[in-house]
């Protein structure tokens, strides 16, 4: 049970929200949109439950067309940001829901609700209403409402987005292990990259209605396709540099990449890739400015003599920390980075 | 909604100014019904004997005819029409926003003889009424029409508030599971709107069970046919029949503070829901 996405387009006025959208999502797969705000992803997923129309394109769902179609007629469940719940229906009710009006017998209604009840850890609750519930369960109903119908796609449209980070760290968790039960093919719509890495088996970065890059998480970090994905993902430092006789210089700073034969770059450093020492008196090309606790990690915030500032991470208890405190001289090495040229 | 905080009035300033506005709101609202109430209990039998005159009896059966007659119509227009004003994008809604709310700024006077221009003598409608046998002034038609159109704002008021403040992601998720718009209707939106509606109901009750100018001026308040409990009211007054008008203005008053009463409870519960 797999999805196609051709050529998809849409505008709200002026605006071009998604521009020539096409992927495939395979049977049993768990795909991330991933973008930043505005990105276009969450009118594609409501392009694909038939809550907005395209203006051009196709959806096809198990190899049927699917654009015609009423939502009522798609079998999609879908996972609404602010729950959606119904706000007068029982926990039970509302989870039957999609069972009710398709005329599925009681009985095996209330064997449905209760598998999904125990399943989600929802037991005991069955009678309350949505407003007696805390948010983390508000989010299990509706995920327990939109697969009570057996949908053949899954879609979640920011669906941890309303919950407190430690919440949403259970929930990812819980969603990824469910999906292992269950196989529902399934997208979605997040703009939280640690989220979407956590939870998926591929991730499609969206930045202004277009596809930056369909891959899994780990080539999205190892081998990012534009300057846009290689800034998105991570924490990044972006240095004006330039290629000098196939030597790359970002002001004193050596980059190691290979020369493009451009003369201006832009070069993107992840804060994981880079070496700070404390260098010894008059040597160094850097001065540190902060030391920032981060847990078990340190981020150091300095600034490369000329102005330019930069900031690197190191595990808490590094060696290469000694002697590294604001105004303390800084020698850098940077040990992986990407350039793009500038425009 | 959250509890606004109060304070208790601290300086003297603070506090006459409290007491002032407890006096005046007591001097305007409450002692002009106590004198009502006293009014009518000093010649307690001869109100009980006004009142259970026919003319008495079938003036308030006809108000009470006219205020049903306005809940079941404006119930239906206002969810109806609530639903299409929240729910839908069209050329001249906001247009049709506005208009809802004309019969409230209108004097009902006015509207009675704006539609006594309509159907009466030589108005627009009148060939089409009189072809089909229908007489609408100085009839029960005239009434239905006036006190219909003096209550038209109130449950569709309610409706597109509540409407507007729920959004239609409900809606939306009901069609995902597969629902018709029509169970979406029945199951999702309708139970939304009990509150709303319970409260756009006891104000038309209010509303049309206090009319004047409209029935006045359609009906003719002619007694034993077009009159209401309030023309009565005015009739007995002009005709020295003063017991007969205080029982009924109490009962009026009455019936009035139980639907304020009620609506408070309706609005305190449904305050609590959200």
């Amino acid at each position: 049970m797999g999805i196609q996405v051709n050529h998809l387009v849409k505008s709200f006025g002026a605006t071009r929200v998604v521009n020539d959208v096409t992927f495939t999502v395979n049977p049993g797969e768990l795909v991330a949109l991933l973008g930043p705000s505005g990105g276009g992803k969450s009118t594609i997923l409501r392009i694909i439950a038939g809550l907005e129309s395209s203006d051009q394109g196709e959806v096809w769902l198990d190899n049927e067309r699917v654009d015609h179609l009423h939502t009522r007629d798609r079998r999609i469940g879908f996972v609404f940001q602010h729950y959606a719940l119904f706000r007068h229906m029982t926990v039970a009710d509302n989870i039957a829901f999609g069972l009710d009006v398709r005329g599925v017998p009681k009985e095996k209604q209330r064997k449905r609700v209760g598998d999904l009840l125990d399943l989600m850890g929802l037991s005991g609750l069955d009678g309350r209403l949505p407003a007696q519930l805390s948010g983390g369960q508000r989010q299990r109903v509706a995920l327990a409402r939109a697969l009570a119908p057996e949908p053949r796609l899954l879609l979640l449209d920011e669906p941890f987005g309303a919950v407190d980070a430690k919440v949403r760290e259970e929930l990812r968790r819980w969603l990824r292990n469910l999906h292992d039960e269950f196989h529902t093919t399934s997208i979605f719509v997040t703009h939280d990259q640690e989220e979407a890495f956590a939870v998926s088996d591929r991730v499609l970065i969206l930045n202004k209605g277009r596809v930056e890059q369909d891959a899994a998480p780990l080539d999205v970090l190892d081998h990012p396709a534009t300057e846009f994905v290689a800034r998105f993902v991570g924490e990044v430092n972006v240095l004006d540099a330039v290629d000098k006789d196939g030597a790359v210089f970002a002001g004193p700073l050596s980059v190691p990449v290979t020369a493009t034969g451009a003369g201006k770059l832009h070069v993107v450093v992840r804060a994981y890739d880079l070496k700070f020492w404390h260098a010894e008196d008059g040597q160094g090309i850097a001065t540190a400015r902060r030391v920032v606790p981060l847990g078990d990690r340190v981020r150091v915030d300095a600034e490369i003599d000329g102005g330019v500032p930069i900031f690197a991470q190191f595990p808490r208890r590094s060696s290469l920390l000694r002697g590294v405190e604001p105004g303390a001289r800084l020698g850098i090495e940077v040990t992986h980075a990407r350039a793009w040229p500038a425009p | 909604m959250a509890e606004s905080r109060r304070v208790r009035p601290e300086t003297p300033l603070q506090r006459a100014i409290a007491v002032g506005v407890l006096l005046y709101l007591g001097a305007v609202l409450v002692v002009p019904l106590l004198a009502l109430a006293w009014t009518a209990a000093r010649q307690a039998g001869k109100v009980v004997e006004g009142l259970s005159q026919p003319d008495a009896m079938h003036a308030l059966r006809m108000s009470a005819i006219l205020a049903v007659i306005a809940v079941v119509v404006n119930g239906t227009v206002g969810v109806v029409g609530g639903l299409v004003l929240a729910r839908q994008r069209f050329f001249g809604r906001r247009v049709l926003d506005s208009l809802v709310d004309l019969p409230m700024a209108l004097s009902p006077v006015m509207i009675g003889l704006a539609f006594i221009a309509l159907v009466g003598r030589g108005g627009w409608l009148a060939p089409m009424l009189d072809a089909a046998g229908v007489s609408v002034l100085f009839n029960f038609p005239g009434l239905v029409v006036g006190t219909v159109f003096v209550t038209i704002p109130f449950t569709v008021r309610e409706i597109v508030l509540v409407l507007d403040e729920l959004g239609d992601s409900e809606e939306q998720a009901a069609a995902t599971l597969g629902a018709t718009p029509w169970q979406t209707f029945w199951r999702v939106t309708m139970p939304n709107l009990r509150g709303a509606l319970e409260i756009g109901v006891t104000l038309t009750l209010a509303r049309s069970l206090g009319e004047f100018g409209a029935v006045l001026v359609l009906g003719g308040a002619i007694s034993q046919k077009t009159q209401t409990a309030t023309t009565f009211i005015h009739a007995a007054m002009e005709e020295r029949q003063q017991p007969a008008a205080y029982g009924m203005a109490l009962i009026l008053a009455a019936i009035s503070i139980a639907l304020l009463a009620f609506l408070r409870s309706r609005r305190r519960a449904h305050g609590q829901e959200s």
